[in-house]
């Protein structure tokens, strides 16, 4: 039983090592480069996972081409327009904040102003509200004697 | 104005409802093509029909044509494919072939036996020119110009409908311009 139990997962592994790729690195700071490119870089075809993330062939041909740019000398400036000129804004997952994608980067602000007015206008109304519903020692007096009325209406019958 | 701010959370789940009702409609995997109004890429590649031969930018020049990227390991490549020798042999498209990331015997085998619509085969055996192209996978169409500017891209196996709808017009254009 223990020997096919070892059996399988020397099968487990074999399947499991044949999907891993290994590229070699001339330094440790292009491999470092390299985890950030594939991180910061969106997958084209699986559209919610970066380049790290998918098994797409299109993603495997953008990594070695990372590989590939960080090795022949090109700066992060130039890999991201490498990029950028194939596939668009959309595969940067922090698009330059220029153009359409300027919406993008404003609207959180516009909303987080807009939400903040909403709550400050709500409040302010509901301190207005809450002026009004105060009364004054006259009117504190009235309210007491038609209270008080009404209990010795209850207490004559 | 009192009452007319009642209708302030109607307006908004109006207009919000607005944007999914449109969202519904759009296909988020058709992404618009970073080529568009640019030229192809630059190219230098083996001739799928002559081996040891090789083909460049020239070749597309000189007439609209539309440049097809297919692959033998492609399904949807197996079921665009008849649409393919339907537009070379009655509408008489020029259509260029971009083999990418294939086995280039099987690819003439292939060719063989469903019928060949392309002027000639571009070989991309590494699947750089896809990468230069933009490509996301295969199938995928280009309609380029006469001087090799890309006037559209469709994403997925061509058809009837995407060809008379999207493609045919702009190319009919192309082709009266051209003259």
């Amino acid at each position: 039983m223990g020997r096919l139990v070892a059996a399988l997962l020397l099968l487990w592994s074999l399947a499991a090592q044949a999907v891993i790729e290994t590229y070699q690195f001339d330094s440790p700071e292009l491999r470092d480069r390299y985890h950030v490119f594939v991180k910061e870089l969106r997958c084209p075809k699986c559209q919610n996972q970066n380049l790290e993330d998918s098994n797409a062939g299109v993603a495997a041909d953008l990594r070695r081409e990372v590989h590939r740019l960080l090795h022949e000398g090109y700066s992060d400036e130039q890999i991201y327009d490498f990029m950028v000129a194939r596939y668009g804004e959309f595969v940067l997952y922090r698009p330059k904040a220029s153009g359409i994608t300027l919406y993008l980067w404003l609207a959180p602000v516009v909303l987080l102003i807009l939400a903040i007015a909403v709550v400050v206008l709500v409040v302010k109304r509901s301190r207005q509200q809450r002026d009004v519903m105060s009364y004054n020692d006259e009117q504190r007096e009235q309210l007491q004697r038609v209270l008080d009325s009404v209990d010795q209406d209850k207490g004559d019958a | 104005m009192g009452r007319l701010k009642l209708f302030i959370p109607l307006l908004v789940f109006a207009v919000l409802a607005g944007f999914f009702i449109k969202g519904l409609g759009l296909d988020p995997r058709a992404l618009p093509s970073a080529l568009l109004e640019k030229p192809l890429p630059v190219f230098e590649l083996p001739n799928l029909d002559a081996p040891g031969e090789t083909l460049d930018n020239a070749a597309v020049l000189g007439t609209p044509a539309l440049v097809n990227v297919w692959a033998t390991w492609c399904p949807s490549c197996a079921v665009e494919h008849s649409f393919l020798n339907y537009l070379r042999e009655r509408e008489g498209v020029r259509i260029i072939g971009v083999n990418y990331k294939d086995d280039s015997t099987k690819a003439r085998v292939w060719l063989n036996e469903k019928g060949n619509p392309y002027r000639f085969n571009i070989v991309d055996a590494d699947g750089r020119f896809g990468i230069d192209l933009g490509i996301t996978g295969a199938p995928e169409t280009y309609l380029i110009d006469a001087q090799g500017i890309v006037q559209m891209r469709y994403q997925g196996p061509l058809d009837r409908n995407v060809w008379e709808q999207t493609f045919k017009p702009r190319y009919l254009e192309l082709l009266m311009g051209g003259q």
